[in-house]
C-alpha cells in the first residue's frame, strides 16, 4: 500500500504539495471503502443467492422482481430497514447496546484486510495473514455478548450464551485444521500458500496430504459453526430462542448483523479456498497471476468461493438443527481431536519428507 | 392441571430411560473452582404467548438452569370463544360453524362428531352416501392434517424445507376440500342429518390423484425427517411418555399409540362407517430407533397412519353406493329429552362430545372434551429436566392446536 502510494506522488506534482502523512491516510481511507464496498456488495449478493437458491428447493421462486433476476433485492431490502423505527429498549443498556452491531461487522470486515482476492489484489499482504484472519474474526464475539448483555433480555441472554460457547470452542478445531496446511506449506502467508498449489489440479493442498485431506473437511465443518449456520445456527435458532442475540435490534442495526454473518459466509468460503483448493489457480497449468489474467484468476477464486457458499446453503436448507450440547459433544470428541491427529500427521510428514 | 411445585426430573415409572440430560454443575462446585462465591439464580423465562414454536397462543412459563428446564407451566386461555356456551344458547342447526373453529386444521372430523352426537340424540338415521362421503372427507382431512404437523415438526427441529414441502401437497387437499364446500380450513359442510354436497366423478378422479401424490412424496418427506440423522439425535429417547403415564394423563391419539397403548377410536369403538373399513393401527413397535413413546415415535405413527387414511379412502371411493346424501328433518328440530356422549378420532387424539337435551330448540348442556387439551398438559411431567431445546421438540410432537385447547 505505501509503495503504491509513494509511486502515485512521485507521478504527480500536484500530490507533492500535499503533506505525505493526509495521502496515507486518505489513500488507506478510500482503499478501506473500496474493500468494505466490495464486501457488502458481496454479502448483499449472497442474501440473493441464498434466497433464490432455498426457492429452488423449497419449489417456490424467491426474489425476482428487483433487478434482472432479483439481483438487486438487497438494496430495496436495505432500504426497507433504513426506513424502519430504530427501536432501542427502554431496559437496555443504550451506549453498548447501540456499538455491539459495529463491532461484529468490524471483525468481519478487518479479516478482508489480509484475504488476498488474487495475485497481489491484496491489502495488506501480512506475513502472518492466516493467524491475522482467524484471530480477527474472534472479535466478533465480543461484540455478540455487547448485544445479548445490552439487550437486558432473556431470549438475548440464553443466545448470547449459547453463541460465546460455540464460537470460542469452534474455533479451536478452525485453527488447527488450518494449521495442517500452514506446517505442510511453511507459511503463514495467504499468497505464498496460495503460490505452492499452482499448476494441475493434484498440486492443491487438499490432494496433497492425508493430512490436509481430512483438515478441509474439518476446517469447512467448523467454519460452518464458526458462522451459526445450519445445522448449527443455535444461538439464534428461532424456534426455541426466537432470535437469540439480536432478538431486540431493529431496523439498520439489526441490518448489520445480517451483512456481518454473509460477509463471514463469504469470508470462511475464499478462505477455504485459498487454503485448500488453489485459490485464484484454476487447476491446470495456466497462468493467472500477471498482467490482466489477475481479473480471471480473481473469477477462479470467486467462482470457487461460490461453490462454497452452494454447499453451506444446500446443507442449511436440508438438515434440522444439532441440539446444543451434541453441537459441543462434536466440538470436543470429534472435530477436535480429529484436527490434532491431522496436524501431528502433518507435522510428521514434513520431519519425514523435510515438507516436499 | 397440577400446581407449580417443580416436577422430579426423571419420571419416577419403571422401565424409562430418562432422556439423555447433561450433567448440571452446581453453583458450590464452580464457587470452589473460581475461589470465590458465585451467586446463581434461576432464569424464569415467558416462552410465548408471541413465541415460533408454540404453535398459536400458548404462555408456557418455564424455569431454567442455563439451558435446562428445572419446571414449567402452561398458561391457557388466550384463545378462549366460549365455544361450549355458544353451543347451549344456539340452536343445533347453527352451533356446527363454531366445532370447526375449534380445531381449525381437522375441521371435519370436528363436525363430523358433532353431528353423530346430535343425530344419536334426535334418532335421525343418515343416508348411506352421506355416511361414505363423510368417511372420505374425514380421511383426506387427517391425510392434511398429518402431513401438515409433519411439516411443522420439521420447522420446530430446524429444518425448514421439509416444511414447505408438505405445505405444497397439504395444499391439494384443502384445494379438495374447497371444492366440496368452499372454503379453505372451515367447511361447515357435514350437516345434522347428512352432507351438504355430493362428490362429483371429476371430484373423485382429483382425490385419487391427491393420494397417489402424496403416497408418493411420503419417502421424501422421510427422507428429509425420520430418516435423517440429525432428526433421529434431536427425537429419540426425548420427551418420553410411557404407556402408563399416557393413559392416566388422558393423552390419546397418535400420542397414545406412540407410547405402545394399541387404541384408535375408529377401530375400537367405531362410529359412521368405520366398521366397514379394517385397517391396520399403527402402534409403536419396539424395534425402532429410540424408546418407545419417545419424540420420533410419534412422528412415526403420524407418518404410518397417512398410508393407512390413504388405503382407507381408496376403498371407500370405491364402494361409494349411490343416493341421497340428507335425510329428511324437520324445520325446528327438537330433539327428546336424554344425553348422549359420542368420541370420535380426530387427527390429534380422541374428541368427545357429550350433550344433553331437555327436549327444547337449544341443548341443556354441550360439553367438548379436546385431546390437544389433555395432550399439552403431560408436558409438566415430561419435561422438566430436559433441554430447552428438547422441550420444543416436545410439545411440536404432541402436535397442538391452540384452538381446540382453549375451545
Amino acid at each position: 500500500m505505501k509503495e503504491l502510494l509513494d509511486r502515485l506522488v512521485e507521478g504527480s506534482s500536484l500530490l507533492q504539495a500535499v503533506p505525505r502523512g493526509l495521502v496515507y491516510t486518505t489513500g488507506i481511507l478510500l482503499a478501506c471503502s473500496g474493500v468494505l464496498l466490495l464486501v457488502s456488495l458481496f454479502a448483499g449478493e449472497i442474501v440473493w443467492m441464498e434466497r433464490r437458491i432455498s426457492g429452488r428447493m423449497q419449489a417456490r421462486i424467491g426474489p425476482n422482481r428487483v433487478g434482472p433476476q432479483g439481483l438487486l433485492q438487497f438494496l430495496a431490502d436495505g432500504v426497507k430497514l433504513l426506513a424502519k423505527e430504530d427501536v432501542i429498549p427502554s431496559s437496555a443498556d443504550r451506549g453498548v447496546f447501540v456499538i455491539a452491531p459495529y463491532i461484529v461487522f468490524a471483525g468481519v470486515f478487518a479479516a478482508f484486510a489480509a484475504v488476498p482476492l488474487g495475485a497481489g489484489l491484496v491489502p495488506a499482504d501480512l506475513p502472518f495473514g492466516l493467524f491475522y484472519v482467524l484471530a480477527i474474526t474472534s472479535v466478533e464475539v465480543v461484540g455478540v455478548i455487547m448485544a445479548g448483555w445490552a439487550s437486558n433480555s432473556k431470549w438475548s441472554i440464553l443466545g448470547t450464551m449459547r453463541e460465546v460457547a460455540q464460537v470460542i470452542s469452534y474455533e479451536m478445531p478452525l485453527a488447527i485444521s488450518a494449521l495442517t496446511v500452514a506446517v505442510l506449506a511453511g507459511t503463514l502467508n495467504l499468497t505464498d500458500i496460495v503460490a505452492q498449489q499452482s499448476g494441475w489440479v493434484w498440486n492443491w493442498w487438499v490432494f496433497r496430504s492425508p493430512a490436509t485431506f481430512v483438515g478441509f473437511f474439518l476446517f469447512f465443518t467448523a467454519a460452518l459453526a464458526a458462522l451459526k449456520r445450519a445445522p448449527f445456527d443455535l444461538p439464534e435458532a428461532e424456534s426455541e430462542l426466537v432470535a437469540g442475540f439480536h432478538t431486540e435490534y431493529t431496523g439498520f442495526r439489526f441490518a448489520i448483523f445480517f451483512l456481518a454473518e454473509y460477509a463471514g459466509m463469504f469470508l470462511f468460503a475464499l478462505l477455504t479456498a485459498i487454503l485448500f483448493c488453489g485459490g485464484w489457480h484454476l487447476g491446470v497449468p495456466v497462468d493467472l497471476t500477471s498482467g490482466l489474467a489477475r481479473a480471471a484468476g480473481f473469477l477462479v477464486l470467486f467462482l470457487k468461493a461460490c461453490a462454497f457458499l452452494f454447499v453451506m446453503i444446500w446443507v442449511r436448507w436440508s438438515l434440522p438443527r444439532y441440539r446444543v450440547d451434541k453441537v459441543m459433544y462434536l466440538c470436543y470428541k470429534v472435530l477436535l481431536p480429529w484436527s490434532v491427529v491431522a496436524l501431528v500427521v502433518a507435522a510428521l510428514q514434513v520431519l519425514l519428507t523435510g515438507g516436499r | 392441571m397440577s400446581g407449580s411445585e417443580p416436577v422430579p426430573a426423571v419420571p419416577a415409572v419403571p422401565g424409562v430411560v430418562a432422556p439423555a440430560t447433561p450433567p448440571v454443575v452446581d453453583a458450590s462446585e464452580l464457587s470452589s473452582l473460581v475461589g470465590q462465591s458465585l451467586r446463581t439464580e434461576e432464569l424464569v423465562v415467558n416462552m410465548g404467548p408471541q413465541h415460533p414454536s408454540t404453535h398459536g397462543v400458548l404462555r408456557v412459563v418455564i424455569k431454567t438452569d442455563g439451558e435446562v428446564v428445572t419446571a414449567l407451566q402452561p398458561h391457557i386461555g388466550n384463545l378462549h370463544r366460549c365455544a361450549e356456551k355458544i353451543g347451549e344458547s344456539l340452536p343445533y342447526y347453527q352451533w356446527l360453524p363454531y366445532v370447526d373453529r375449534m380445531d381449525y386444521l381437522a375441521a371435519i372430523n370436528n363436525e363430523h362428531g358433532a353431528c353423530l352426537a346430535i343425530e344419536r340424540l334426535g334418532g335421525i338415521v343418515v343416508p348411506e352416501r352421506a355416511e361414505y362421503v363423510r368417511l372420505i372427507l374425514a380421511e383426506v382431512q387427517r391425510v392434511a392434517s398429518h402431513i401438515f404437523a409433519m411439516g411443522v415438526y420439521g420447522l420446530d427441529i430446524g429444518a425448514i424445507t421439509p416444511f414447505l414441502h408438505t405445505f405444497r401437497e397439504r395444499e391439494r387437499g384443502l384445494d379438495l376440500l374447497d371444492h366440496i364446500a368452499g372454503g379453505r380450513l372451515l367447511y361447515h359442510v357435514v350437516r345434522i342429518g347428512g352432507v351438504k354436497r355430493d362428490l362429483s366423478p371429476e371430484w373423485i378422479d382429483e382425490c385419487h390423484a391427491f393420494l397417489d401424490a402424496v403416497e408418493r412424496r411420503l419417502p421424501e418427506y422421510n427422507a428429509l425427517l425420520l430418516d435423517n440423522h440429525i432428526f433421529q439425535e434431536r427425537t429419540c429417547g426425548i420427551g418420553v411418555i410411557t404407556g402408563k403415564q399416557a393413559v392416566a394423563w388422558g393423552v390419546t391419539g397418535p400420542a397414545l399409540r406412540a407410547s405402545g397403548v394399541d387404541w384408535d377410536c375408529r377401530r375400537d369403538a367405531p362410529y359412521g362407517i368405520y366398521d366397514r373399513f379394517p385397517f391396520e393401527v399403527p402402534v409403536a413397535p419396539s424395534g425402532l430407533a429410540g424408546t418407545v413413546g419417545d419424540c420420533f415415535h410419534r412422528h412415526w405413527v403420524r407418518f404410518k397412519e397417512v398410508e393407512q387414511s390413504i388405503s382407507i379412502v381408496r376403498r371407500a371411493l370405491r364402494a361409494l353406493p349411490p343416493g341421497e346424501i340428507m335425510a329428511k328433518l324437520p324445520k325446528t328440530f327438537k330433539p327428546p329429552k336424554g344425553e348422549v356422549f359420542v368420541r370420535v378420532e380426530n387427527p390429534r387424539g380422541e374428541l368427545a362430545y357429550y350433550a344433553v337435551s331437555e327436549g327444547a330448540e337449544k341443548p341443556w348442556r354441550m360439553r367438548c372434551r379436546g385431546p390437544s387439551f389433555s395432550n399439552i398438559a403431560v408436558v409438566t411431567e415430561i419435561a422438566p429436566g430436559t433441554l430447552i431445546a428438547d422441550l420444543v421438540a416436545l410439545m411440536g410432537s404432541l402436535d397442538i392446536v391452540l384452538g381446540e385447547v382453549d375451545r
